[in-house]
């Protein structure tokens, strides 16, 4: 076990705004999909802020892009909710709710020191720092990931935003 | 070039070989035996052995160890050795081309693009419009059409699994955007051969098979 969790940070720009019925389909499933996130193995902690704990009313990049941050024990675990349960049909109907964020990517991921809390305004300069770059240590993704660093060796580089 | 592939393939040109091979795959991810093996080409243990080692050193099957019955504790016996097709993907072209790489651009545009709708809608026409051997028969079932476009499907209980997913790397790299495609893919198969009424395809995503199963309407609505 090493002192290193995962930071997942993810961002989507809404097609309407959450009252619309256009997207009445992505509401509908945030309730039961951030329950399943919670009895996910591995989860540490999802920002869940907002009235309806779903952190829907955080918006760090720009007013109509929505967010979700969360940490894991590791890549597995994460993996596992994403993309081996439930969790994967609703990303499948992405393209109804949402519209292409414009940046490069939409997701980043990226190690912290166990005990410790990413920001959404951190998820942000990741995301840019992954689009400006591509992957590294620092700002990296499933399909190009970086091992958790080892506590021997040096601490993460400080990330110029 | 790298010749992994080639070495492969060319570990498959023994008929014999060949048969075992196929014996393996057509268990899906379940491990076989070398008895097994050797009684369904009715062939010695000895030799099915042979050929099944031949085929672990080719990186085509991989060797596991179980106890078959499931006893365990003294008087269980020694695990058996038993076989499964290997992880690994090889694929040959001569000369080469590169079309994994051609698929991961072209999935990598889409996803930027956000066009999964467009790929959806292309699929389910590839697959209504899919051609295939089972159709020369005149009423050919959900799980022989499936078979015959390479899904290696498993049905039990009015529920067919799909054992094999035949986007396997790609759909590792790009879930959404490629189990969303094989979704479409095999809906339009259902409709293209008249299925669609009995069976009802869904994404069930889970480890180590293909994340859509189909379910018999018939019997969900009993």
């Amino acid at each position: 076990m090493t002192g290193y969790h995962l930071a997942h940070f993810n961002a989507a720009r809404l097609r309407a705004p959450l009252d619309d019925p256009a997207i009445a389909g992505f509401v509908a499933g945030l309730g039961p999909i951030n329950a399943l996130a919670d009895r996910s193995p591995g989860l540490v902690w999802r920002l869940a802020e907002g009235p309806a704990g779903d952190a829907t009313t955080v918006r760090p990049a720009e007013p109509d892009v929505i967010v979700t941050l969360s940490v894991w024990e590791s890549l597995e675990a994460l993996r596992a909710f994403t993309y081996q349960s439930e969790h994967l049909d609703y990303l499948r109907q992405r393209r109804d709710w949402f519209v292409p964020l414009g940046y490069r990517a939409s997701l980043v991921l990226w190690w912290i020191p166990a005990g410790t809390l990413p920001t959404p305004e951190e998820g942000v300069a990741r995301l840019r720092a992954l689009g400006a770059n591509g992957p590294s240590p620092d700002a990296f993704t499933f399909r190009a990931p970086f091992p958790a660093p080892t506590d021997a060796g040096p601490s993460p580089l400080p990330l110029h935003a | 070039m790298d010749d992994s592939g080639l070495t492969a393939v060319s570990a498959l040109t023994d008929g014999v070989r060949r048969a075992a091979y196929r014996e393996v795959i057509s268990a899906g991810g379940v491990p076989v035996g070398r008895d097994e093996v050797a009684a369904a080409l009715g062939v010695g243990r000895t030799l099915a052995a042979h050929h099944l080692d031949k085929l672990v050193d080719a990186g085509l099957l991989e060797v596991t160890y179980a106890r078959r019955t499931g006893r365990s504790g003294p008087g269980a016996g020694r695990p058996a050795k038993l076989y499964r097709v290997a992880a690994a993907e090889h694929e040959v072209s001569v000369p080469p081309r590169a079309y994994r790489t051609a698929a991961e651009l072209l999935a990598e545009a889409v996803e930027r693009t956000g066009a999964d709708v467009a790929l959806f809608d292309a699929a389910r026409a590839h697959g209504r419009a899919a051609p295939s051997a089972a159709s020369a028969a005149s009423a050919a079932s959900a799980a022989e059409v499936l078979a015959a476009h390479g899904y290696l499907p498993h049905e039990e209980d009015g529920r067919i699994e799909l054992r094999n997913c035949p986007f396997h790397r790609l759909a590792g790299q790009f879930p959404p955007l490629i189990c969303g495609m094989n979704l479409a893919i095999v809906e339009g198969l259902l409709e293209g051969h008249g299925l669609d009424a009995a069976w009802e395809a869904r994404m069930d995503a889970a480890p180590g098979r293909c994340c859509v199963t189909l379910s018999n309407s018939k019997n969900k609505s009993d």
